[in-house]
């Protein structure tokens, strides 16, 4: 019962990635398919590259931000629609609206949201009066990156917001009854009972984040597609611009295996964390 | 008494900023589906135009092969069964097998379980952008060599999204297995039903919540793929909805009414399905958490 789902992980997953781990130490391009083992050259190659420091960095720092970002703002949103008392399912509804929508779609959206030209940020800004002139909010290195999140919060959060939603409604009413006995606050009551008790439900909305991080490719390669000059480039809009439009497929090979370590190394901590709170 | 009124205030308060910041985030929904029906002139407009002044439906033409100058028609019917014959086939199949080897983590103990566990879902963390190439190269192979074609074709994406929704139907399905009391299980085998029996008429009618869940997840991914889909599709036979967006893209410009109107379409299926089994998303998510 477990041999077809393994079947077809092995032939689409890790078949691919054995593939081109090989070809990550050969010559391989699409002009020339032939694969001439040359060692360590793409790795050393990719070593000294500094718009791969720079993607390599930029992605790091991209995660690290977003699924934080993103998690505060659905623990936000949990804790905050959990008290309400009416409307709870019309929020909760409402919550779902970023699931339904394509991560393509979110990038051109937001693509033009954030235009200098065009876009509803500067529109919106200057019609307030706030504005004089265009703000270019994807042409900056740091204002890209800032709006690519932007998109990527947007389409995250509200995940979190609705499992930890759920997991704070499963906590028993009388735990906090017996905390307004003893005179606890609000803050004290999120610190010593709702957040302890989330623990496992924050392991999961996490996880989901990480695992759920990489489609933001689609998001960045609409948004600004690594550009202008390099200023946005992530490992996820590096590896194709090298490997396809350069063609130098062994060296794109090696850059996607850097990125694999790095997705899985941040999947496999969460996921460590998960197992802990499961028997298994 | 004044400190319950200053309590009551801030509360009010801070369903204030929930709401708003609610609305903020419906905005980009909203401003897919007013777009879609504005008129062009409205489209761009300085100072932005909110609500739509007239309602046209001029935007959704190209989709139903009524051409116009900007793009021409978009053939949105093949784009649209493409992606829901791969969309329901991978998931009908994705759910199938991830609930029999969810099963089987859940009710069997055998050596290296937790390993393989873990491998499964990191096989789910690969990003696609390190999959999409290799794949692309073996399955231009495999379509050169035999019978058998998966570039181009429904059937190529279809094995990929079946691979890629797996691991989250296994863990899923696992919580929620894990949920049933095994006592069932054995009653039922003392009562001499064989474990193939067990498992589809005790666990499965009780696991139907998590199916659902399961069924959703893998639905939506396989709607909204664009990475993997882009690679390995280039014609009507096998392009999806999120590729078929690009049909509105020029080279300077992009037709945003249009892709508007596609992306409102698109979205009536997500819709319809997350609606339909909502309840059982979040039981099914957090099923495994609460022990």
């Amino acid at each position: 019962m477990l041999a077809p789902s393994l079947a077809i992980i092995a032939f689409v997953v890790v078949f691919p990635l054995v593939y081109s781990f090989y070809l990550s130490f050969t010559s391989y391009t699409l002009l020339k398919p032939v694969a001439n083992w040359n060692n360590f050259a793409n790795y050393q190659r990719l070593l000294q590259d500094p718009i791969f420091g720079q993607a390599f960095v930029n992605t790091l720092l991209f995660m690290f931000v977003t699924v934080n970002a993103a998690f505060l703002l659905g623990l936000f949103l949990s804790q905050a629609i959990a008290r309400t008392i009416r409307g709870q399912s019309v929020l909760r509804t409402l919550l779902m609206v970023p699931m339904m929508f394509a991560p393509v779609m979110v990038g051109f959206q937001f693509r033009w949201f954030f235009n200098d030209q065009v876009g509803l940020v500067n529109n919106v800004l200057t019609s307030l009066g706030l504005l004089n002139g265009s703000i270019p909010w994807l042409v900056d290195r740091w204002l890209a990156m800032f709006s690519i999140g932007v998109a990527m919060v947007w389409m995250n959060a509200p995940v979190v917001a609705i499992i930890l939603l759920a997991g704070t409604l499963s906590i028993s009413p009388e735990l906090y009854e017996a905390a307004d006995v003893d005179g606890a606050n609000s803050w004290q009551k999120f610190r010593s009972i709702t957040y302890p008790l989330l623990g496992p439900f924050i392991t999961i909305a996490l996880t989901i984040l990480s695992l759920d991080v990489a489609r933001g490719y689609d998001i960045v390669s609409i948004m600004t597609g690594g550009g202008p000059a390099h200023r946005t480039e992530l490992l996820w809009t590096y590896v194709p611009r090298v490997a396809i439009q350069e063609s130098k497929f062994g060296l794109g090979a090696a850059m996607s295996f850097v990125t694999v370590i790095v997705t899985v190394a941040f999947t496999l901590y969460l996921f460590r964390q998960l197992l802990k709170s499961r028997i298994l | 008494m004044r400190r319950s009124s200053r309590r009551r205030l801030s509360s009010a308060l801070l369903d204030l900023l929930v709401w708003l910041i609610l609305i903020a985030m419906l905005v980009p929904a909203f401003w897919l589906v007013f777009t879609s029906v504005r008129n062009p002139v409205e489209v761009n407009a300085k100072p932005p135009v909110w609500i739509p002044r007239e309602l046209t439906l001029e935007g959704f033409k190209p989709l139903f092969g009524q051409a116009t100058e900007a793009t021409g028609a978009i053939p949105f019917d093949r784009y649209f069964l493409n992606s829901i014959v791969v969309a329901l086939v991978s998931t009908a199949i994705a759910v199938a097998l991830g609930t029999m080897a969810g099963y089987v983590f859940a009710r069997y103990r055998f050596r290296g379980k937790n390993t393989l566990f873990l491998g499964i879902m990191l096989s789910r963390a690969v990003p696609g952008i390190a999959l999409s190439l290799p794949l692309f190269l073996l399955f231009a192979r495999i379509s050169q060599a035999g019978p058998v074609k998966l570039i181009d074709t429904q059937l190529g994406l279809i094995i990929v999204y079946v691979a890629v929704n797996v691991p989250f139907t296994i863990w899923l399905m696992d919580g929620f297995f894990r949920e049933i009391p095994a006592e069932l299980s054995e009653a039922a085998q003392l009562d001499g039903c064989t474990e193939w029996q067990t498992f589809t008429l005790i666990n499965l009618p009780l696991a139907l919540p998590g199916l659902a869940a399961s069924a959703i997840f893998a639905f939506l991914a396989a709607w909204n793929e664009f990475q993997i889909a882009g690679v390995l599709t280039r014609t009507v036979n096998s392009k999806t909805a999120p590729v078929g967006l690009f049909d509105f893209t020029g080279q300077f410009t992009i037709d945003w009414r249009g892709m508007a109107a596609m992306a409102t379409v698109m979205m009536i299926p997500a819709i319809a399905f997350v609606f339909v089994v909502q309840r059982n998303l979040v039981r099914g998510l957090t099923f495994g958490a609460v022990k």
